[in-house]
């Protein structure tokens, strides 16, 4: 039992002053996707069939490798800021909120981390 | 997390049916029923009309039958031509003024609930505090620094016209409580009735306060919680598009930073 005014309750906190850098940031990464991700699917289909040392052969091209690397940062930054706005809009809480935000993170951190370390091990790697 | 089923209390049972009248153009009306002083669950009331005695529209046949069957069955409502924005309420599914609504659009009987995810007061009346509370909190009047001129603030046809569209909406609350992200998150998402009044208060040629305006809009939950599902526009009975207004504040932010 509360007994707060509404308008108390309706002005909460105040504003976060946040929140646009997120819409931006997630229409400019579904922008830079949409190239990204059809040289991804093109470079797998191309592919498909082929010996690990042409697969490799390829990778070590500059073009090759810088292009898969902006993929990769590009979808998991995308599908980070998506996740957030899953998670904002149904998990309540403070707690949980903050934990599910948390692991968000470092599970798209760490998957691209992965991936960008593949690219530079075919690159770079024996 | 997200509720998606209703609590024990307010799942909805089957309820009275009332005596069929006489004539041969019947149409029934299932009604949700709720009284606070009962204790009981909710419940759908099935009534008959005889539309030969009645008019059109969703709202005479509610009057009809509070008049003439049933005096405990309890709605609100004012002007009946969609002006004042009391007799918004879920019929076959959607959110609407009553008033507007004909019931020949509707096909089979007539679904009438109060409109969703809001407290109910009693049947059809749902608690609007928090609604009018948000709506209080964008400040909506007009704000400057400059000294009141003699006669009025002058505004150009231009100007003035970047209100069309805007101006018309009654709050009746129907494009907000049709809004899942309003669902879910009302407590801290104004909602696309507010966000286009606040819109409507942003343009304003004559209004000294964006930038102030703007601030106070600029959060995750505040604004931006609209994802663009667009059910505030398909719901809106005056024929706006709140949706549009939510992406052109989202806009001004954005043209702000540079």
């Amino acid at each position: 039992m509360s007994m707060k005014t509404e308008l108390g309750k309706v002005r909460g906190l105040g504003s976060a002053h946040d929140g646009t850098e997120h819409f931006r940031m997630q229409r400019l990464t579904a922008v830079s996707n949409f190239p990204l991700a059809i040289y991804l699917v093109y470079f797998i289909v191309a592919h498909v069939g082929h010996s690990r040392q042409a697969v490799l052969t390829s990778a070590k091209n500059p073009f090759c490798a810088i292009a898969l690397s902006l993929a990769v940062i590009s979808t998991f930054w995308h599908m980070k800021l998506g996740i957030q706005m899953v998670i904002e809009d149904y998990v309540h809480g403070t707690a949980k909120k903050l934990m599910a935000l948390l692991l968000n993170t470092f599970f798209a951190f760490a998957l691209a981390a992965l991936a960008l370390f593949a690219i530079l091990k075919m690159n770079f790697g024996v | 997390m997200v509720a998606f089923t209703l609590p024990q209390n307010s799942k909805i049972q089957q309820g009275k049916v009332h005596a069929m009248p006489a004539g041969s153009n019947i149409r029934s009306f299932k009604i949700y029923r709720w009284n606070p002083d009962d204790g009981k669950n909710p419940q759908v009331d099935t009534y008959h009309v005889n539309m030969d005695e009645c008019g059109p529209m969703v709202l005479d046949a509610l009057i009809k039958i509070k008049n003439e069957q049933d005096a405990t069955l309890t709605f609100r409502r004012s002007c009946r031509e969609g002006i004042c924005g009391s007799c918004a309420m879920n019929i076959d599914g959607t959110n609407t003024l009553a008033c507007l609504k004909s019931c020949d659009e509707v096909k089979g009987a007539v679904r009438i609930y109060p409109l969703p995810h809001l407290p109910v007061v009693k049947d059809l009346v749902p608690d609007l505090t928090r609604f009018y509370a948000q709506h209080r909190s964008i400040e909506p009047w007009l704000k400057t620094t400059t000294p009141t001129p003699q006669a009025e603030w002058k505004q150009s046809v231009e100007e003035r016209a970047l209100l069309d569209g805007l101006y018309e909406c009654i709050l009746c609350a129907c494009c907000s409580t049709s809004c899942p992200s309003y669902w879910w998150n009302g407590d801290r998402y104004l909602g696309p009735a507010v966000l286009l009044q606040a819109y409507r208060w942003l343009i304003d040629s004559r209004d000294e306060a964006t930038g102030e305006r703007l601030d106070n809009l600029e959060d995750p939950f505040r604004l931006y919680r609209c994802h663009t599902i667009m059910n505030c526009a398909k719901a809106c009975p005056k024929g706006l598009s709140p949706a549009k207004a939510i992406a052109e504040i989202k806009m001004m932010m954005v043209e702000r930073r540079g």
